[in-house]
């Protein structure tokens, strides 16, 4: 049996759609956090986190997702995991609707979607060994103690560790670099379908950190997965992923395919994300910056667009009406703007 | 701020019940009938049930709890069974001798405290840290109620230079500040300021300590401050955390002060607490509970508010 | 007196156990144990006392509760009395050795159950968070209003004496501090994100508190513990100085303290033997407390 057959995705929680199915399709979801405060510890006011999330990723392609601090990536991940209860919203994996009456239960989306966390000193148990670690998830799912070692092994080996020199060791003997690798190999251990990297290369040195963008890219042929890649980092989301989404305060303002996201970025904030990356030509000058004011509270966002108050093509009409995705030329690219929605009202609206 | 004061005062209200639920049951541990405590083990039944009836106890319990709720609350804690008095008056007086006694005890450890701690803090050699590392070991470490016998034997038996108990001369009730009831005062007030000058002593070498290493101080240097400056500085961000502890001691001795009080029968609510117990003067047992953990959690929360007031770094929701 | 003197930070517990707690620390505090001249000295000293409370009747052939009436107060050094007699002519150095017993074990065993049930509540509360955990909190803060020696005092004096009552009562007075504590120790390691990959596998909440939550916990919470037994030692001697606690002739040193006071004026070192032996224990007690701590100390 090869190294890669017995990590392979389960073959009960295979394909069932064929490849025209999304993998995974999110509508809606909305996670507003309460805000501790007022007389009685309560208050009325929410943290607005993530609001009507609607995409979806399909089967073996990278989706990327940036965004800044605060726009709320980390909780869109800790959603689609179910590690939080989202407000509202659904999700379907593969044409089961999950946590639903005749869908899958959440113990079952566990088996076919995981996550690799940020490397930090809080990411991995310091009182386990590496394989511990690993074969913690197939031990809890009831596989003996030994075939989850063995499983451990061949994870290991897989993420470029030798197994006969980590399995044994400790988090703090580790350098962040395996650390992480070792995050991916925990991540494989119950063989999903679907990872989510949440900043999974965000804390690594540049060296590393291309090495371990190598592995996932590898990984990902050879056990035939599909991501989500969540980034602050510009550049590495663009090496990466097939299409990107863009997140700003809790809501989407553009998706679409790699190229024409970095190439024609048609909504004003991801336009000056991207004015924002420094330019290896010194010809490129910066001579103001791109977007003006401060990031706004996510506690009581702006009304109507979310973005309007940094905008600089912002109207009446930005105010008044939150604008909805709406798809661009050949359907691949969709922007939440009205300057883009012909009929909304917006000036420069077609 | 007073928004924050407010909230916290509310927070208190559900505590406070619980406290007083706490002290009201205390009666009902208590092995044995309570009215057994007042009348003697003869008398007729029909005496017994008419006390029962004029205490209250022929009551299903959540209505004397309700009802003692409500007597309480109005100001009458009721009578002493031994005494007669009315509970408050002699919690009241208690009270002051106890809290005479508390302040002198605060006020000695704390300015102790703070010289030792601070000097350990800035010592250079290591014998100077030592030994008040070491005096505040003892202090934390020695059964206070053992030292007070200890200072009686070597003061007031052997050297004779101090009284060995009382507030003052000839069974005084009282305290005034003249000589006589000054030279009672000395004795409980150190057996009573050990402990808090050896955790005072501690938490202000540890948090100056840590002050001075902070990289604020070393650009004071650089910017050339003189000495007595930076240590004001320093003195500023230590106090919340300093302040803090010092009011918690405060409260401790406040309410924990029954065995220096019995060792020197010092006429305080420790004294007051020790006699109703064997007296089964459960009135007086509970008032003194009450009044007790009542200003325990007042305290608490001036000390909360101050510490928040002073350090900016906590946020006030 | 108070429950704070011993208050252990527990994140530099928890800092230590993100540098690398696991099995080969542990070792190394052993060893740092090991060179640390004064808590060998504790250790061997508090072995000492241990040895002789439970092998008594062999180090100690006289009998603690014999008395007599012609040998009361017997001076130090009067054969065979080496330590003197008591006010009821009772032998001072035997029943110093067998107060041991009394005066460890109640120092000890209500912390021993403050731990199991506080820690049991505080781990439940900081995992399990919520409604829980405010519930959970709440009762404690009731029992936090009180100073701990109120605390104890109203509880016996309700109670009533005898070594089960005083027991209860400091146990019950020990469960809230440890409650606070391990409830803010596991909340700080619910937090981590490993906790979370373990959630996000779907292990069951039992699995994970068991491999990944315990481990963690349980140290800091049992340093913080051990720093209370010097504090429970003098709580419970004082208590039966107060005629709350053990009740006579058994021997025990609080209320040795107690029945020899009426002694000061007639043999004062005599009066003051018993303090020595609880001033002896709490500080070795103590100072090896503070000795795990720095050798728990990975920066130092």
């Amino acid at each position: 049996m090869s190294i890669t057959e017995n990590i392979a995705p389960d073959p009960g929680t295979t394909d069932r759609g064929g490849p025209a199915q999304p993998l995974l399709a999110v509508d809606g979801l909305r996670k507003h956090f309460p805000v501790p405060g007022g007389i009685l510890g309560r208050s009325r006011r929410v943290v607005r986190a993530v609001d009507n999330l609607t995409f979806s990723v399909a089967k073996g392609e990278t989706l990327g997702v940036v965004g800044e601090s605060g726009c709320g990536k980390s909780t869109a991940a800790r959603l689609l995991v179910r590690l939080i209860q989202p407000d509202a919203g659904t999700m379907i994996l593969d044409g089961d609707p999950v946590d639903e009456p005749h869908g899958i239960t959440v113990n079952e989306l566990r088996r076919q979607v995981q996550m690799v966390f940020q490397d930090s000193y809080a990411s991995l148990n310091p009182r386990l060994t590496m394989a511990e670690t690993v074969a913690f998830a197939p031990r809890a799912h009831g596989l003996p103690a030994a075939e989850a070692r063995e499983r451990a092994r061949d994870l290991m080996q897989k993420v470029g560790l030798d197994p006969d020199r980590y399995l044994e060791r400790y988090p703090h003997e580790l350098s962040g670099g395996q650390r992480q690798r070792v995050n991916i190999a925990r991540a494989l251990a119950l063989r999903p379908r679907l990872v989510i990297l949440d900043e999974a290369v965000s804390a690594l040195d540049k060296s590393v950190e291309a090495q371990v963008l190598n592995l996932l890219g590898d990984i990902k042929q050879e056990l035939d997965l599909t991501y989500v890649f969540i980034s602050h980092d510009l550049n590495v989301v663009q090496y990466l992923s097939d299409r990107v989404l863009v997140m700003y305060l809790g809501k989407i303002v553009e998706i679409g395919p790699v190229d024409a996201i970095y190439g024609n970025p048609q909504h004003p904030y991801t336009w000056a994300l991207l004015s924002a990356r420094l330019s290896m030509d010194p010809r490129k000058r910066t001579t103001e910056a791109p977007i003006q004011g401060d990031p706004p509270n996510p506690i009581d966002p702006p009304s109507g667009c979310r973005f309007r108050t940094r905008c600089p093509y912002a109207e009446e009409v930005c105010a008044a009406v939150e604008p909805p995705l709406s798809a661009q030329g050949d359907g691949l690219q969709s922007v939440a703007c009205h300057m883009r929605r012909s009929g909304s009202g917006h000036s420069k609206a077609a | 701020m007073l928004l924050y004061a407010l909230r916290r005062l509310i927070y208190l209200v559900p505590v406070a019940f619980g406290v007083s639920l706490l002290v009201f049951s205390l009666v009902h541990l208590a092995p044995g009938d309570a009215i057994s405590a007042i009348v003697p083990p003869d008398a007729p039944q029909e005496v017994i049930d008419k006390l029962k009836e004029y205490y209250g106890f022929d009551k299903p319990l959540p209505v004397q709890y309700f009802r003692w709720l409500m007597v309480t609350l109005s100001g009458d804690f009721g009578t002493s069974i031994g005494t007669g008095r009315p509970v408050a008056e002699e919690v009241g007086s208690a009270f002051v001798n106890t809290l005479i006694l508390a302040v002198a005890a605060i006020l000695l450890s704390s300015i102790l405290a703070i010289i030792l701690g601070t000097a350990a803090a800035y010592a250079k050699t290591r014998i100077v840290d030592r030994l008040v590392t070491s005096i505040a070991l003892v202090g934390v470490s020695v059964p206070h109620f053992w030292l007070a016998i200890v200072l009686v034997i070597i003061f007031a038996v052997e050297l004779g230079v101090l009284p060995p108990m009382g507030i003052g001369p000839e069974n005084a009730t009282g305290w005034r500040l003249d000589g006589p009831h000054l030279a009672h005062m000395v004795l409980p007030t150190i057996a009573l300021s050990v402990i808090p000058l050896g955790v005072m002593t501690r938490t202000i070498r540890s948090t100056v300590k840590e002050v001075l290493s902070m990289e604020f101080v070393t650009a004071m240097q650089a910017k050339g401050l003189r000495h007595s400056q930076i240590l004001f500085h320093v003195m500023k961000n230590a106090a919340p955390t300093c302040l803090a502890v010092m009011g918690l001691q405060a409260g401790n001795l406040i309410g924990g002060s029954i065995l220096i009080e019995t060792v020197f029968a010092w006429p305080g609510t420790g004294f007051l607490l020790n006699s109703a117990i064997f007296r089964r003067d459960l009135p007086i047992l509970q008032g003194t509970t009450l009044v007790l953990a009542g200003f325990f959690m007042l305290l608490n929360l001036a000390v909360d508010i101050i510490q928040t007031t002073l350090d900016p770094r906590i946020k006030r929701l | 007196m108070s429950i704070s003197t011993a208050t252990l930070d527990p994140t530099a517990a928890l800092q230590a156990m993100a540098a690398g707690a696991t099995r080969g620390y542990w070792r190394s505090v052993a060893r740092r144990l090991g060179r640390d001249p004064v808590t060998l000295t504790c250790a061997g000293v508090l072995l000492l006392i241990i040895l002789a409370a439970i092998f008594a009747p062999w180090v100690m052939p006289l009998d603690p509760y014999k008395t007599s009436m012609l040998r009361r107060l017997q001076p130090l050094g009067s054969r065979p009395y080496w330590l003197g007699t008591d006010e009821l002519g009772r032998d001072m150095l035997t029943r110093l050795i067998y107060g041991g017993r009394l005066s460890l074990s109640m120092g000890v065993a209500p912390v021993v159950m403050a731990f199991l049930i506080g820690g049991f509540f505080g781990i439940a509360a900081g995992f399990i968070g919520g409604k829980t955990n405010m519930l959970i909190m709440r009762v404690m803060d009731v029992f936090y209003a009180f100073p701990s020696v109120l605390l104890a005092i109203s509880l016996s004096g309700a109670m009533g004496a005898g070594i089960e009552n005083t027991l209860i009562s400091l146990t019950i007075v020990f469960i809230p501090p440890i409650c606070r504590v391990s409830e803010s120790v596991t909340t700080q390691v619910r937090g981590f994100d490993f906790v979370d990959a373990a959630r996000a596998s779907g292990a069951s909440a039992l699995t994970i508190v068991r491999v990944h939550v315990l481990g963690n916990v349980l140290g800091p919470i049992l340093v913080y513990a051990t720093s209370l037994i010097s504090v429970s030692i003098i709580l419970s001697a004082g208590l039966s100085f107060l005629g709350l606690g053990v009740k006579p002739p058994e021997p025990e040193w609080g209320l040795m303290l107690n029945t020899l006071r009426q002694a000061i004026y007639v043999n004062p070192v005599l009066a003051a033997l018993p303090g020595v032996m609880i001033f002896i224990t709490s500080i070795c007690f103590n100072l090896m407390s503070d000795g795990i701590r720095a050798a728990m100390d990975i920066k130092a």
